[in-house]
């Protein structure tokens, strides 16, 4: 399992950078998405899959998988919610102003 | 007290601008107290000195680096700290008179000097190489804004940028040399590098240590080739340039050398750099003193050529180590015994002379030689004073110049026996190089006199008709010269008292302890070969000075800049263009670029360290289980993740995006993370209604194909980030150098924090901080946006782009599905009542502020897609950038109360109440803390949505 995790990863990261080096400020917004799904994910293989129950003391199990990438994770997803959705006013207000939304083009004037 | 003599200084420079309440007074009068007080305490210290008596203190500053700052006041140390205060009172005296309180900002003057004061107290008393280092480059700073003083001048600014860069190139040379001591000696005190040195001079560092210091001690000491900077500092005021840079600043170099002396005296390097480099710089520096035509120029090369003397005189000096302990050491001291009587001579000619030039400045209005004569019978006294000083300067009887003079030829003399380094021919060169120079210094010191002060009056070519100088500016160098006359006489008044422990310290440990250098200087010593070289001296001097006039050399044209300076000047330039070159060929402006230059060096950073790692094992032994459910999942999640790219429309683009989240929620579900996938799942929601939102007012994607000259580098770097990160993954699997911190959470998260569910302990308790400061970036975010959005723009801009009109927002905003309306009416309350129980439950059960707060939050969003958001808005009139801000207060209040309780920021506590009516409940205050995560996480969302969906 953890090995298909990681390419997974990879996989993820791969088209997530991918967008994020195109032209297009809607790709880099979904791009920098896929890319926090990769971050995510990987943090949660890194420490061992299905090693035990949920983290939640007083179940069944005796043994918990790992606490500490879950409570990574959940203020990662909460920030780059805030994050993204700051991106994609900031890319629609750029297009408003500006009338595009290419990044060469957003690009200032030559001091 | 002997810390309190460094900061003093800085100290009153801080309080110099409260001086501004008393205008009447000149502020130089409130600040020449410091430099008297110091001085006399210094005085005081002579005796304790000599009797072998070191004061050391020693204050902790970083104990751990071996950096303490640690004072040492020595035989070396007390003669510099009495030049400093004593100059130092006497310049500021001068000072007083010389700058005028109205029409110059004297506050600023006082501050720099009192600052470059102490700092140089620090570089002379300081025995941490790390503390004399950073109170060095604080001198370079202060003369730097003091050359600068008269800024609007461009050459004062020219001049102080060339200080302070070669002074400040040759500090980090310095800095660097240091550390290579410290490296090899482990210690950055200098007395302890000192007993250890035996065992250091064979380490294959020790020469390059040497290099390098000397190359601070050069540059600072306007040594040749470094000495260009010296004349362009002479833009600044006079009183600066007396103390600065004659007295004290440029001494720094010969301190540094005489203090290091212990450690590197010995290594035939030390010899022939110091000695050779002096020579050349004395030879060099009297030369061009005789074609100025200003009087400060002609000054600022003596002094470079007898900085010279002095730092060749070390060098000599330093021969004695290679005898340890015999007649010949005592003999081959004799130069650095020479060395420090020439400094303390130097300062007191030197200063005076300055000063006299001042009030040539100050009464004539120019310091040109061709537009001066004829003063002495304007300006006796000042005359005289120059006269003194001139004549010591040149070596002639009976002043203090004279006997050093002699002392230098003695220990020129004496250098040509040294035949240990089997070089013995060649050491012949060193007397004849050093008097010619001494001839020039002659002539320079002549022209300095005569040409001001004999001669006819050119009242056409000055703007005023000079007279006498007031008593305050005649002051401070009729008392220098007087001194030059009493150490001519008397120069035993300062060989025990200074001169000899300073030798001592300059010499540290080359005799046994019983013994001293002795230091004796007479004015006669018979017919010696020194004699007749002074009178070889003034007997050709007098012929080139009658040549010089003869010649009108002044009227000749010189070259204004010589090619050392054209070297400074064209380097400078090319470096500004060179790198701003460099910088525009990568600073391209393009977002694209940087990212890539990102991302290219972390896969090379990370990828190589993962291969050229030692310990790092792929992957693990026990693999988790495997179904073919979770197989799908994978893959549909990648198969939408690829479609991403290849999407022609913006809302499949989203569409497929969102569907890479959901499928990660049920990755979460399936690796036991509830509250993640609790959190993902409406986020996920939540963030496709925003997407939806927000992209019809974004252009159509373009169908366009890139050029492959675009998409393969972009490809290339993808393809490696994504593998860098699938080895990442696996290297994390296989390699724990340490245990993992999560065993302590789980197993405390119930004793210590009283919760069950361990992510909520983590995230209010554990890493309570994290969350605050997490939740502080949402707010700032979603202010962000509201600001971004309710941007006014320049009228006629602000309408949207034509064709994206609003029709969409119609069916977002209010939708006409009656069942739909119908039903959330009842969905919204069970969305409600459910995210309250996560909240409430989230310490124990899978939930918190966060998941609770985003499903209030959906039931809201889903509310104002049945019903629109203006009814929303009007059944619940709230101010969500308030309730964030509640949210935030709560949270923060929360964490700052465990102070009263004496406990640290974000302590919690909990324990059981019995509760009305749930009984017997335990309530713990990160609940208090949740809340104001959940009021926080509800205003952020809702604002961000009613601020997009809701723009006009």
């Amino acid at each position: 399992m953890e090995l298909i995790m990681a390419v997974a990863v990879g996989i993820l990261f791969t088209i997530g950078v991918y967008l994020i080096l195109s032209k297009s400020l809607l790709r880099i917004v979904l791009g920098t998405s896929l890319l926090t799904h990769g971050v995510h994910l990987l943090l949660l293989t890194m420490a061992g899959l299905k090693t035990g129950s949920a983290p939640v003391l007083g179940g069944q199990g005796e043994t918990y998988v790992d606490p500490l990438p879950q409570a990574l994770i959940l203020t990662s997803i909460v920030i780059s919610f805030g994050v993204t959705a700051f991106f994609f006013v900031l890319a629609y207000r750029a297009y408003q102003t500006l009338g595009t939304d290419e990044m060469d083009s957003l690009k200032g004037e030559e001091q | 007290m002997l810390h309190a003599t460094i900061w003093i200084p800085f100290l009153i420079a801080v309080l110099v601008p409260l001086t501004r309440r008393v205008p009447r007074l000149h502020a130089g009068w409130t600040v020449l107290a410091i430099p008297v007080a110091l001085f006399l305490y210094f005085l005081m210290q002579i005796q304790g000195v000599r009797a072998g008596e070191y004061t050391l203190s020693t204050i902790p500053w970083m104990p751990s680096l071996g950096i303490n700052i640690t004072l040492y006041l020595d035989g070396l140390g007390l003669l510099f700290a009495l030049l400093i205060t004593g100059m130092g009172a006497l310049v500021i005296l001068y000072s007083i008179y010389y700058l005028n309180k109205r029409t110059e900002s004297i506050h600023h003057f006082y501050i720099y000097l009192l600052m470059f004061m102490g700092a140089m107290l620090g570089v002379v008393l300081s025995d941490n190489l790390m503390v004399l280092y950073g109170f060095w480059e604080l001198t370079s700073i202060t003369s730097f804004l003091l050359i600068a003083f008269w800024h609007r001048r461009e050459r004062s600014r020219y001049g102080a940028l060339k200080s302070m860069l070669i002074t400040v190139f040759g500090g980090l040379a310095m800095f660097a040399g240091f550390n290579l001591l410290y490296v090899m000696s482990g210690s950055y005190s200098i007395r302890e590098i000192i007993t250890q040195v035996d065992g250091l001079t064979g380490e294959p560092l020790f020469i390059p240590a040497l290099l390098l210091i000397l190359l601070g001690a050069f540059t600072k000491s306007a040594q040749f080739p470094f000495h260009i900077w010296l004349p362009d500092a002479m833009e600044a005021p006079t009183p600066v340039s007396a103390y600065l840079h004659s007295a004290t600043m440029v001494k720094a170099g010969l301190y540094l050398v005489a203090r290091l002396s212990p450690v590197f005296a010995g290594q035939s390097e030390w010899f022939w750099l110091i000695s050779i480099v002096g020579l050349i710089t004395l030879l060099f520096g009297s030369f061009k003193a005789i074609k100025q035509t200003d009087l400060k120029a002609l000054l600022a090369y003596s002094t470079i050529s007898q900085l010279g003397l002095i730092m060749c005189l070390l060098g000599l000096g330093s021969a004695a180590a290679f005898f340890p302990g015999t007649e010949e050491s005592v003999l081959y001291a004799m130069a650095t015994t020479a060395a420090i009587f020439h400094l303390i001579n130097h300062a007191v000619f030197k200063g005076s002379l300055f000063m006299v030039v001042g009030i040539i400045d100050h009464e004539t209005n120019t310091r040109d030689l061709r537009k001066l004569g004829g003063l002495i019978s304007l300006m006796p006294v000042t005359f005289s004073v120059a006269l003194i000083g001139a004549f010591s300067m040149a070596g002639l009887p009976p002043f203090s110049g004279f006997l050093s003079k002699e002392m230098f030829f003695t220990a020129l003399l004496n250098i040509r026996d040294l035949n240990v380094l089997e070089v013995k021919s060649w050491l012949i060169l060193f007397p004849v190089i050093a008097w010619t120079a001494s001839v020039f210094t002659f002539v320079y010191s002549m022209i300095l006199v005569f040409k001001t002060f004999t001669g006819k009056l050119q009242k056409e070519k000055l703007d005023k008709v000079p007279h006498e100088a007031p008593l305050g500016l005649l002051l401070s160098p009729v008392l220098l010269v007087s001194l030059a006359v009493i150490f001519g006489f008397f120069p035993n008044l300062l060989s025990h008292s200074l001169i000899e422990p300073a030798v001592a310290s300059v010499h540290y440990g080359l005799l046994p302890p019983a013994e001293t250098f002795p230091v004796s200087i007479h004015f006669w010593h018979g017919w010696t070969p020194e004699i007749f070289m002074t009178l070889g001296v003034v007997a050709v001097g007098v012929i080139l000075y009658r040549g010089y006039s003869r010649l009108k050399f002044l009227e000749r044209e010189w070259k204004g800049r010589d090619s050392l300076n054209r070297l400074y000047d064209g380097s400078l330039v090319l470096m500004e263009r060179g790198s701003a070159r460099l910088t525009s060929l990568y600073m391209t402006g393009s977002n694209r670029h940087y990212l890539l230059y990102i991302f290219g060096f972390f896969i090379l950073a990370l990828g190589s360290a993962l291969l050229g790692a030692e310990g790092i094992t792929l992957g693990m032994s026990h693999y988790a289980p495997l179904s073919l459910y979770e197989t799908v999942v994978v893959a549909v999640m990648l198969l939408a993740a690829l479609a991403v790219p290849f999407a022609k429309s913006r809302v499949n683009a989203i569409l497929f995006t969102g569907a890479v989240g959901y499928m990660v929620t049920l990755l979460f579900v399936i690796f036991r993370a509830p509250d993640l996938a609790l959190t993902q799942m409406i986020v996920e929601t939540v963030s496709v209604i925003l997407f939806l939102m927000c992209f019809k007012y974004l252009p159509k994607l373009k169908t366009v194909k890139e050029r492959s000259g675009f998409r393969l580098p972009n490809l290339l770097i993808a393809v490696g980030v994504g593998l860098t990160m699938t080895v990442i993954a696996l290297a994390a699997m296989g390699s724990s150098p340490f245990p993992a911190i999560s065993e302590f959470f789980l197993k405390e998260s119930y004793s210590l924090a009283g919760g069950k569910n361990v992510v909520n302990v983590i995230l209010v308790d554990f890493r309570g901080f994290d969350t605050l400061f997490e939740i502080m970036v949402l707010a700032v975010a979603s202010l962000a946006i509201y600001g971004l959005v309710n941007l006014r723009m320049e009228p006629g801009v602000s309408g949207r782009i034509p064709g994206e009109k609003r029709e969409n927002r119609a069916l977002l905003l209010r939708s006409n599905d009656v069942i739909l309306r119908t039903m959330s009416k009842v969905i919204v309350i069970i969305i409600i009542t459910f995210s309250m129980y996560l909240f409430f439950a989230g310490h124990n059960q899978p939930g918190g502020g966060f998941i609770g707060a985003l499903m209030t939050s959906a039931a809201l969003v889903l509310m104002a897609i049945a019903f629109g958001m203006d009814t929303v808005r009007k059944v619940l009139p709230l101010n969500y950038r308030m309730i964030t801000a509640v949210g935030l207060l709560i949270a923060i209040l929360t964490a700052a109360g465990s102070f009263i309780f004496g406990a640290p920021f974000l302590s919690h506590s909990f324990g059981h109440f019995m509760l009305p009516v749930m009984g017997d409940t335990e309530l713990a205050t990160a609940v208090l803390f949740d809340l104001g995560v959940y009021l926080a996480v509800v205003g952020v969302t809702m604002n961000i949505i009613f601020t997009i969906g809701g723009d006009e």
